[in-house]
Protein backbone atom coordinates (compact mmCIF):
# COMPACT_ATOMS: atom_id res chain seq x y z
CA UNK A 1 0.00 0.00 0.00
CA UNK A 2 0.89 2.91 -0.48
CA UNK A 3 1.92 5.18 2.46
CA UNK A 4 1.05 9.09 2.59
CA UNK A 5 4.05 11.26 2.92
CA UNK A 6 4.09 13.62 6.05
CA UNK A 7 5.91 15.60 8.17
CA UNK A 8 6.15 14.35 11.04
CA UNK A 9 5.28 17.21 12.90
CA UNK A 10 2.58 17.58 15.94
CA UNK A 11 0.71 20.34 13.44
CA UNK A 12 0.65 17.43 10.99
CA UNK A 13 -0.56 15.03 13.76
CA UNK A 14 -3.28 16.98 15.00
CA UNK A 15 -4.57 17.40 10.99
CA UNK A 16 -4.34 13.55 10.16
CA UNK A 17 -6.13 13.08 13.51
CA UNK A 18 -9.13 15.04 12.37
CA UNK A 19 -9.27 13.94 8.63
CA UNK A 20 -9.30 9.89 10.07
CA UNK A 21 -12.19 10.82 12.05
CA UNK A 22 -13.97 12.56 9.64
CA UNK A 23 -13.12 9.35 7.60
CA UNK A 24 -14.54 7.09 10.23
CA UNK A 25 -17.98 9.38 10.26
CA UNK A 26 -18.23 9.13 6.57
CA UNK A 27 -17.38 5.68 6.55
CA UNK A 28 -20.16 5.21 8.99
CA UNK A 29 -22.70 7.26 7.65
CA UNK A 30 -22.52 6.08 3.61
CA UNK A 31 -22.60 2.45 5.33
CA UNK A 32 -26.19 2.84 6.62
CA UNK A 33 -26.71 4.96 3.39
CA UNK A 34 -26.03 1.59 1.72
CA UNK A 35 -28.18 -0.84 3.60
CA UNK A 36 -30.92 1.70 3.04
CA UNK A 37 -30.90 2.37 -0.36
CA UNK A 38 -30.62 -1.82 -0.91
CA UNK A 39 -33.66 -1.96 1.08
CA UNK A 40 -35.91 0.38 -0.93
CA UNK A 41 -33.66 -1.22 -4.17
CA UNK A 42 -35.12 -4.29 -2.91
CA UNK A 43 -38.59 -3.66 -2.49
CA UNK A 44 -38.69 -1.96 -5.92
CA UNK A 45 -37.25 -4.59 -8.07
CA UNK A 46 -39.76 -6.66 -6.21
CA UNK A 47 -42.89 -4.49 -7.41
CA UNK A 48 -40.82 -4.43 -10.65
CA UNK A 49 -41.10 -7.94 -11.11
CA UNK A 50 -44.43 -8.45 -10.03
CA UNK A 51 -45.70 -5.51 -12.70
CA UNK A 52 -43.63 -6.99 -15.46
CA UNK A 53 -44.93 -10.30 -14.80
CA UNK A 54 -48.45 -9.01 -14.90
CA UNK A 55 -48.25 -6.16 -17.90
CA UNK A 56 -46.54 -9.09 -20.36
CA UNK A 57 -49.46 -10.90 -19.52
CA UNK A 58 -51.65 -8.28 -20.51
CA UNK A 59 -49.68 -7.37 -23.35
CA UNK A 60 -50.06 -11.11 -24.94
CA UNK A 61 -53.83 -10.99 -24.28
CA UNK A 62 -53.95 -8.05 -26.30
CA UNK A 63 -51.62 -9.18 -29.42
CA UNK A 64 -53.72 -12.18 -29.17
CA UNK A 65 -56.84 -9.84 -29.68
CA UNK A 66 -54.80 -8.26 -32.83
CA UNK A 67 -53.85 -11.24 -34.25
CA UNK A 68 -57.74 -12.43 -34.05
CA UNK A 69 -58.73 -8.78 -35.19
CA UNK A 70 -56.18 -9.06 -38.47
CA UNK A 71 -57.46 -12.45 -39.18
CA UNK A 72 -60.88 -11.35 -40.22
CA UNK A 73 -59.95 -7.94 -41.23
CA UNK A 74 -58.05 -6.90 -44.37
CA UNK A 75 -54.54 -6.03 -43.62
CA UNK A 76 -55.19 -3.16 -45.81
CA UNK A 77 -57.73 -1.89 -44.05
CA UNK A 78 -56.93 -2.69 -40.44
CA UNK A 79 -53.34 -0.78 -41.39
CA UNK A 80 -55.44 2.09 -42.31
CA UNK A 81 -57.63 2.34 -39.28
CA UNK A 82 -54.86 2.47 -36.79
CA UNK A 83 -52.48 4.55 -39.02
CA UNK A 84 -54.20 8.18 -37.73
CA UNK A 85 -54.59 8.14 -34.21
CA UNK A 86 -57.17 10.22 -32.93
CA UNK A 87 -55.20 10.50 -29.20
CA UNK A 88 -51.97 11.91 -28.99
CA UNK A 89 -50.36 9.90 -25.77
CA UNK A 90 -48.53 12.58 -23.87
CA UNK A 91 -46.74 12.24 -20.00
CA UNK A 92 -45.70 14.17 -17.70
CA UNK A 93 -42.66 13.87 -15.80
CA UNK A 94 -42.23 14.77 -12.08
CA UNK A 95 -39.01 14.11 -10.01
CA UNK A 96 -39.27 12.79 -6.73
CA UNK A 97 -35.84 12.39 -4.22
CA UNK A 98 -35.59 8.86 -3.42
CA UNK A 99 -32.39 9.04 -1.07
CA UNK A 100 -30.83 11.90 -3.01
CA UNK A 101 -31.01 9.78 -6.41
CA UNK A 102 -33.23 11.99 -8.78
CA UNK A 103 -36.04 9.57 -9.87
CA UNK A 104 -38.96 10.27 -12.78
CA UNK A 105 -42.38 9.58 -12.04
CA UNK A 106 -44.97 9.49 -15.27
CA UNK A 107 -48.29 10.75 -15.34
CA UNK A 108 -50.68 10.00 -18.64
CA UNK A 109 -52.19 13.46 -19.88
CA UNK A 110 -54.31 12.52 -22.42
CA UNK A 111 -55.88 14.39 -25.05
CA UNK A 112 -57.94 12.75 -27.91
CA UNK A 113 -59.23 15.61 -30.40
CA UNK A 114 -62.70 15.59 -30.23
CA UNK A 115 -64.61 14.28 -27.33
CA UNK A 116 -66.05 11.33 -29.46
CA UNK A 117 -64.94 8.03 -28.69
CA UNK A 118 -61.27 6.62 -28.81
CA UNK A 119 -61.75 4.61 -32.15
CA UNK A 120 -60.41 6.48 -35.08
CA UNK A 121 -61.92 4.50 -37.71
CA UNK A 122 -65.36 3.43 -39.12
CA UNK A 123 -67.28 0.59 -37.66
CA UNK A 124 -68.34 -0.95 -40.84
CA UNK A 125 -64.98 -1.54 -42.37
CA UNK A 126 -63.53 -3.23 -39.21
CA UNK A 127 -64.77 -5.73 -36.40
CA UNK A 128 -65.58 -5.81 -33.08
CA UNK A 129 -62.15 -7.62 -32.48
CA UNK A 130 -60.34 -4.80 -33.06
CA UNK A 131 -62.56 -2.64 -30.85
CA UNK A 132 -61.87 -5.46 -28.25
CA UNK A 133 -58.49 -5.49 -28.46
CA UNK A 134 -57.99 -1.84 -29.07
CA UNK A 135 -59.81 -1.25 -24.90
CA UNK A 136 -57.25 -4.28 -24.01
CA UNK A 137 -54.12 -2.69 -24.74
CA UNK A 138 -55.91 0.54 -23.74
CA UNK A 139 -56.21 -0.79 -19.94
CA UNK A 140 -52.50 -1.68 -20.27
CA UNK A 141 -51.08 1.66 -21.05
CA UNK A 142 -51.21 2.90 -17.44
CA UNK A 143 -49.53 -0.25 -16.47
CA UNK A 144 -46.55 0.17 -18.83
CA UNK A 145 -45.76 3.69 -17.79
CA UNK A 146 -45.58 2.31 -14.71
CA UNK A 147 -43.55 -0.38 -15.71
CA UNK A 148 -40.95 2.05 -17.17
CA UNK A 149 -40.78 4.89 -14.40
CA UNK A 150 -40.27 1.58 -12.03
CA UNK A 151 -37.47 -0.12 -14.15
CA UNK A 152 -35.75 3.41 -14.21
CA UNK A 153 -36.01 3.97 -10.56
CA UNK A 154 -34.14 0.31 -10.12
CA UNK A 155 -31.72 1.25 -12.30
CA UNK A 156 -31.04 4.08 -11.22
CA UNK A 157 -30.91 3.13 -7.23
CA UNK A 158 -28.46 0.00 -8.50
CA UNK A 159 -26.38 2.42 -9.99
CA UNK A 160 -26.02 4.71 -6.65
CA UNK A 161 -25.94 1.40 -4.69
CA UNK A 162 -22.41 0.49 -6.89
CA UNK A 163 -21.29 4.00 -6.19
CA UNK A 164 -22.25 4.14 -2.49
CA UNK A 165 -20.36 0.93 -2.55
CA UNK A 166 -17.40 1.99 -3.86
CA UNK A 167 -16.79 4.61 -1.40
CA UNK A 168 -17.50 2.12 1.40
CA UNK A 169 -14.84 0.27 0.25
CA UNK A 170 -12.48 2.95 -1.35
CA UNK A 171 -13.03 4.36 3.00
CA UNK A 172 -12.86 1.26 4.68
CA UNK A 173 -9.75 -0.55 3.11
CA UNK A 174 -7.55 2.63 1.51
CA UNK A 175 -8.42 6.16 3.20
CA UNK A 176 -8.60 4.96 6.27
CA UNK A 177 -5.52 2.51 7.02
CA UNK A 178 -4.01 5.02 5.28
CA UNK A 179 -4.25 7.56 7.94
CA UNK A 180 -3.87 5.63 10.61
CA UNK A 181 -0.66 3.93 9.56
CA UNK A 182 1.00 7.58 9.01
CA UNK A 183 -1.03 8.96 12.23
CA UNK A 184 1.24 5.82 13.85
CA UNK A 185 4.66 7.13 11.71
CA UNK A 186 4.46 10.53 13.32
CA UNK A 187 3.63 9.30 16.55
CA UNK A 188 7.06 6.83 16.35
CA UNK A 189 9.22 9.57 14.77
CA UNK A 190 7.88 12.19 17.66
CA UNK A 191 8.43 9.69 20.08
CA UNK A 192 11.89 9.05 18.84
CA UNK A 193 12.41 12.72 18.72
CA UNK A 194 11.44 13.03 22.24
CA UNK A 195 13.41 9.80 23.39
CA UNK A 196 16.76 11.44 21.21
CA UNK A 197 15.78 15.04 23.57
CA UNK A 198 16.23 13.34 26.82
CA UNK A 199 19.34 11.30 25.96
CA UNK A 200 20.60 14.21 25.01
CA UNK A 201 19.67 16.35 27.91
CA UNK A 202 20.78 13.48 29.87
CA UNK A 203 24.20 13.48 28.39
CA UNK A 204 24.56 17.51 28.52
CA UNK A 205 23.93 16.96 32.34
CA UNK A 206 26.42 14.57 33.06
CA UNK A 207 28.97 16.77 31.16
CA UNK A 208 27.87 19.48 33.05
CA UNK A 209 28.22 17.76 36.59
CA UNK A 210 31.48 16.46 35.20
CA UNK A 211 33.08 20.19 34.06
CA UNK A 212 31.51 21.26 37.61
CA UNK A 213 33.49 18.46 39.65
CA UNK A 214 36.59 19.48 37.57
CA UNK A 215 36.43 22.57 38.14
CA UNK A 216 36.02 22.46 41.83
CA UNK A 217 38.79 20.22 42.21
CA UNK A 218 41.02 22.47 39.93
CA UNK A 219 39.93 25.67 41.98
CA UNK A 220 41.48 23.47 45.28
CA UNK A 221 43.50 20.97 44.54
CA UNK A 222 45.26 20.93 47.57
CA UNK A 223 42.02 19.36 49.20
CA UNK A 224 42.22 16.60 47.06
CA UNK A 225 45.42 15.57 48.64
CA UNK A 226 45.05 16.48 52.04
CA UNK B 1 -44.47 17.45 -22.01
CA UNK B 2 -42.78 14.39 -23.25
CA UNK B 3 -43.53 11.55 -25.69
CA UNK B 4 -44.18 8.37 -25.34
CA UNK B 5 -41.73 6.31 -28.07
CA UNK B 6 -42.14 2.25 -29.23
CA UNK B 7 -39.84 0.82 -31.35
CA UNK B 8 -40.69 -2.06 -32.98
CA UNK B 9 -41.33 -4.10 -36.36
CA UNK B 10 -44.32 -3.11 -38.12
CA UNK B 11 -46.71 -5.93 -36.50
CA UNK B 12 -46.01 -4.63 -33.45
CA UNK B 13 -46.00 -1.23 -33.77
CA UNK B 14 -49.37 -0.86 -35.62
CA UNK B 15 -50.94 -1.82 -32.10
CA UNK B 16 -49.29 1.24 -30.59
CA UNK B 17 -49.97 3.74 -32.80
CA UNK B 18 -53.50 4.20 -31.82
CA UNK B 19 -52.93 4.14 -28.15
CA UNK B 20 -50.95 7.77 -29.13
CA UNK B 21 -47.53 6.48 -29.10
CA UNK B 22 -45.13 7.68 -31.30
CA UNK B 23 -43.85 4.70 -33.09
CA UNK B 24 -40.82 4.42 -34.77
CA UNK B 25 -40.82 0.83 -37.40
CA UNK B 26 -37.49 -1.05 -37.62
CA UNK B 27 -36.63 -4.49 -39.51
CA UNK B 28 -32.61 -4.56 -38.44
CA UNK B 29 -30.75 -4.38 -35.22
CA UNK B 30 -28.84 -1.09 -37.03
CA UNK B 31 -31.90 0.59 -37.45
CA UNK B 32 -33.23 0.10 -34.17
CA UNK B 33 -30.01 1.89 -32.39
CA UNK B 34 -30.18 4.18 -34.65
CA UNK B 35 -33.86 5.36 -33.88
CA UNK B 36 -33.11 5.04 -30.43
CA UNK B 37 -30.12 6.88 -30.32
CA UNK B 38 -32.54 9.89 -32.40
CA UNK B 39 -34.84 9.64 -29.50
CA UNK B 40 -32.68 10.23 -27.36
CA UNK B 41 -31.17 12.71 -29.00
CA UNK B 42 -34.26 14.90 -29.56
CA UNK B 43 -35.30 14.66 -25.29
CA UNK B 44 -38.71 14.99 -26.25
CA UNK B 45 -39.09 11.21 -24.79
CA UNK B 46 -39.61 10.44 -21.18
CA UNK B 47 -40.29 6.63 -22.03
CA UNK B 48 -39.36 4.74 -24.75
CA UNK B 49 -40.29 1.24 -25.07
CA UNK B 50 -38.18 -1.25 -27.31
CA UNK B 51 -39.89 -4.76 -28.77
CA UNK B 52 -38.11 -7.31 -26.82
CA UNK B 53 -36.68 -9.56 -30.33
CA UNK B 54 -35.18 -6.32 -31.64
CA UNK B 55 -33.68 -4.95 -28.19
CA UNK B 56 -31.87 -8.30 -27.33
CA UNK B 57 -30.17 -7.67 -30.56
CA UNK B 58 -28.40 -4.26 -28.79
CA UNK B 59 -27.95 -3.86 -25.49
CA UNK B 60 -25.23 -2.24 -25.20
CA UNK B 61 -27.53 0.27 -27.01
CA UNK B 62 -29.80 0.01 -24.17
CA UNK B 63 -27.11 0.11 -21.03
CA UNK B 64 -26.08 4.07 -22.31
CA UNK B 65 -29.27 4.88 -21.28
CA UNK B 66 -29.74 2.95 -18.14
CA UNK B 67 -27.65 5.75 -15.74
CA UNK B 68 -30.00 8.94 -16.96
CA UNK B 69 -33.19 10.16 -15.30
CA UNK B 70 -34.78 10.26 -18.94
CA UNK B 71 -35.44 8.70 -20.78
CA UNK B 72 -36.72 5.52 -19.29
CA UNK B 73 -35.90 2.57 -22.03
CA UNK B 74 -38.67 -0.38 -21.18
CA UNK B 75 -38.21 -3.99 -22.85
CA UNK B 76 -41.36 -5.14 -23.78
CA UNK B 77 -42.72 -8.01 -25.64
CA UNK B 78 -43.59 -7.09 -29.43
CA UNK B 79 -46.49 -9.32 -31.04
CA UNK B 80 -43.27 -12.13 -31.71
CA UNK B 81 -43.49 -13.40 -28.30
CA UNK B 82 -41.45 -12.75 -25.49
CA UNK B 83 -38.72 -15.02 -23.64
CA UNK B 84 -38.15 -12.52 -20.92
CA UNK B 85 -35.41 -10.44 -21.68
CA UNK B 86 -36.85 -7.34 -19.75
CA UNK B 87 -36.36 -9.72 -16.82
CA UNK B 88 -32.91 -10.38 -17.66
CA UNK B 89 -32.30 -6.38 -17.77
CA UNK B 90 -33.91 -6.13 -14.24
CA UNK B 91 -31.37 -9.13 -13.14
CA UNK B 92 -28.62 -7.30 -14.65
CA UNK B 93 -29.54 -4.27 -12.37
CA UNK B 94 -30.17 -6.55 -9.53
CA UNK B 95 -26.54 -7.87 -9.75
CA UNK B 96 -25.21 -4.71 -10.04
CA UNK B 97 -26.17 -3.44 -6.94
CA UNK B 98 -26.08 -6.76 -5.27
CA UNK B 99 -23.23 -8.17 -6.60
CA UNK B 100 -25.10 -11.65 -7.17
CA UNK B 101 -28.72 -12.42 -9.24
CA UNK B 102 -31.04 -12.82 -6.14
CA UNK B 103 -34.22 -13.06 -8.28
CA UNK B 104 -34.50 -16.51 -8.40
Amino acid sequence: MAELRVIPTRMELKKLQTRYQTARRGHKLLKDKRDELMRRFLEVVKRDKELRERVEAALKAAYAGFDLAAAVTHPKILEESLMLPKKSGEIAVSYRNQMSVTVPDFAMIESAVGDSDTYNYGLISTSGELDNALTALGSVRRDLLLLAATEKEAQLLAEEIERTRRRVNALEHIMMPRYLAAIRQIKMKLDENERGNITRLMKVKDMMVAAQYREKHDFFPDEEEA
Amino acid sequence: MYKIGMIGDRESTLCFLPLGFSVTEVNSAEEAAKALRQMAATQEYAAIFVAEDLARLIPEELDRYKDAPLPAVTVIPGRAGGEGYGLAQLRKAVERAVGTDILK
